[in-house]
């Protein structure tokens, strides 16, 4: 195998420096900020201009977020691997192929800490909202939904048909955690947690785990099992707080999927299965939504028609979902091996007949960031 | 270092809080209101950044209830609050029963003592008389 050819494919255009010594009351994403808008002076370039990202620190364990809701930018390219002091040197490398791939054009590499001054502090406590005791991550989802009811009228039913549409599929897998029979009544009578989100609004939380391998194409049609092919695939960002969301109606699954779908040559009439992330209810519509499967709005109505549930004309999470198969704190991978199960056509009682394009999409933070994923088999290529 | 260093943004903020005034950051160049306090404009970049006194109103943007049990201290509000002059913050609505609190309801900023720290929560607007 060569390596990819990197050489002279990428340069540094400007530095900057914060904070050195001791910057008493300043917290390390006040240095970071103020150590970027040097460099970016330095460079002559635009914070708008920065759509590449790569950060780590001791302080948060989602840093590309964080990092980025400060500076105010929504970078394409996040890069958080944390593997201690070498990180950012190993960001060059990861910066140099994203730059030369073209998948973004400016690149910040950037770290800041308050280690000598700064009190310890637990791990991403949001310092101007952990006061008001947000019960995270429920509240955060709870507002959202709050906010979609109001401006598209969309009610507490329409939230449940998504549990009960999972349910109905979980019934259809030995593996799901969740099978007993389910209905709209059950959900709207359990117990309410954040309104309007109630228990059964909100996903399991169970053990798991899960696994996926991928090598070369050439090498994967010699592999023993029919392979499933990574057709498209993009991931977009809007903040880390979900009182810095632009828009709670609307999240960067709006971007991500275009982007997606664009990389598949293909569109969301040609995916015959979808996973979405059911963190909680309100998540399933709000992508159905911003990946283009309806109107914005019209999720609700989607939901309640039958057409996400088993027999459905756009089967979504047929494993059951978070809301009714698995959910150990990170789900995505799961999403993921639901839709290669699906294209091999080994989902038993579940399997839907002649799936040969599967959409994938995760979900990480507050809504925080959004990651779309097209699959397809070999005859889809 | 330190010593060219002014007050960093949030003990700025907080200082304000504690003589019972909200204050916040605009824009020199972008002209926008900013929250949380920053070292640089989420917007535009700029370092040009002004405190100024925010008038503290405001709408309901969203709001839930966090269901609790009394024993616990009962059922209370999380809302996110967008002031008339742009910025939104995550707060609570105080003075009305959190169950009565609509989004899009007008709110004036308050600020209150929560254990060692000031706090900046909100209340229904009064009527003008």
């Amino acid at each position: 195998m060569t390596e990819p050819s990197i050489r002279g494919a990428a340069a540094f255009v400007g530095t900057g420096l914060a904070g050195i010594g001791l910057a008493p009351g300043y917290s390390h994403l006040d240095l970071i900020g103020l150590a970027v808008q040097e460099a970016l002076e330095d460079a002559g370039v635009k914070l708008a201009e920065v759509d590449g990202l790569f950060t780590a620190n001791m302080a948060n364990i989602l840093p590309t977020l964080v990092v980025a809701e400060y500076l105010g930018i929504q970078p394409r390219v996040a890069v958080g691997t944390n593997t201690g002091g070498n990180s950012f040197v190993d960001h060059t490398l990861w910066a140099a192929l994203a730059l030369q791939a073209g998948l973004c054009k400016v690149a910040l590499i950037c770290y800041g800490s308050n280690q000598r001054t700064g009190k310890p502090t637990p791990p991403d406590a949001p310092p101007f909202e952990a006061a008001y005791n947000p019960r995270e991550p429920i509240s955060s989802y709870a507002l959202a939904a709050a906010r979609h009811m109001h401006v598209y009228g969309t009610t507490r039913e329409q939230l449940a048909s998504v549990a009960v549409a999972a349910r109905r599929w979980a019934q259809l897998n030995p593996l799901a955690f969740a099978r007993e029979p389910l209905t709209v009544a059950d959900v709207l009578a359990s117990r309410m947690i954040c309104d309007p989100l109630s228990l059964l609004d909100c996903c399991l939380v169970t053990d798991g785990a899960g696994a996926v391998i991928m090598t070369r194409a050439e090498r994967a049609r010699d592999a023993r099992r029919s392979p499933v092919y990574l057709l498209g695939c993009a991931s977009e960002q809007t903040h880390r707080q979900i009182s810095q969301m632009p828009d709670l109606t609307v999240t960067a699954a709006a971007r991500s999927g275009p982007r997606a779908f664009a990389m598949a040559r293909m569109t969301p009439k040609d995916i015959r299965v979808a996973q979405l992330y059911d963190a909680f209810t309100i998540n399933v519509l709000l992508f159905l939504e911003d990946l283009g499967f309806c109107a914005k709005g019209a999720a609700g109505e989607l939901a309640t028609s039958g057409a996400i549930a088993p027999g459905g004309s756009l089967p979504v999470n047929t494993n059951g979902g978070g809301l009714s198969c698995v959910h150990p704190g990170m789900y995505g991978i799961f999403l993921l091996i639901e839709a290669i199960e699906q294209l091999r056509g080994v989902a038993g009682e579940r399997q839907v007949q002649g799936a040969d394009t599967a959409l994938v999409h995760g979900n990480g933070g507050l809504l925080s960031i959004q990651s779309t994923a097209i699959l397809g088999t070999a005859a889809t290529l | 270092m330190s010593a060219q260093l002014p007050p960093s943004p949030t003990q700025t903020f907080q200082a304000y809080l504690q003589q019972g005034e909200l204050w916040l950051q605009w824009c020199g160049r972008c002209a926008k209101q900013i929250f949380f306090p920053r070292t640089l404009c989420p917007h535009c970049g700029s370092r040009s950044l002004d405190w100024r006194r925010s008038s503290g109103q405001g709408t309901v943007y969203s709001t839930t209830t966090v269901r609790q049990r009394p024993e616990r201290g009962g059922d209370y509000n999380v809302a996110i609050i967008e002031l008339t002059e742009g910025a939104r913050m995550l707060s609570r609505v105080e003075g009305i029963a959190t169950h009565d609190i609509r989004i899009g309801m007008g709110v004036d900023a308050a600020i209150v003592q929560q254990g060692e720290t000031r706090l900046v929560v909100f209340r229904p607007r009064q009527p003008q008389s």
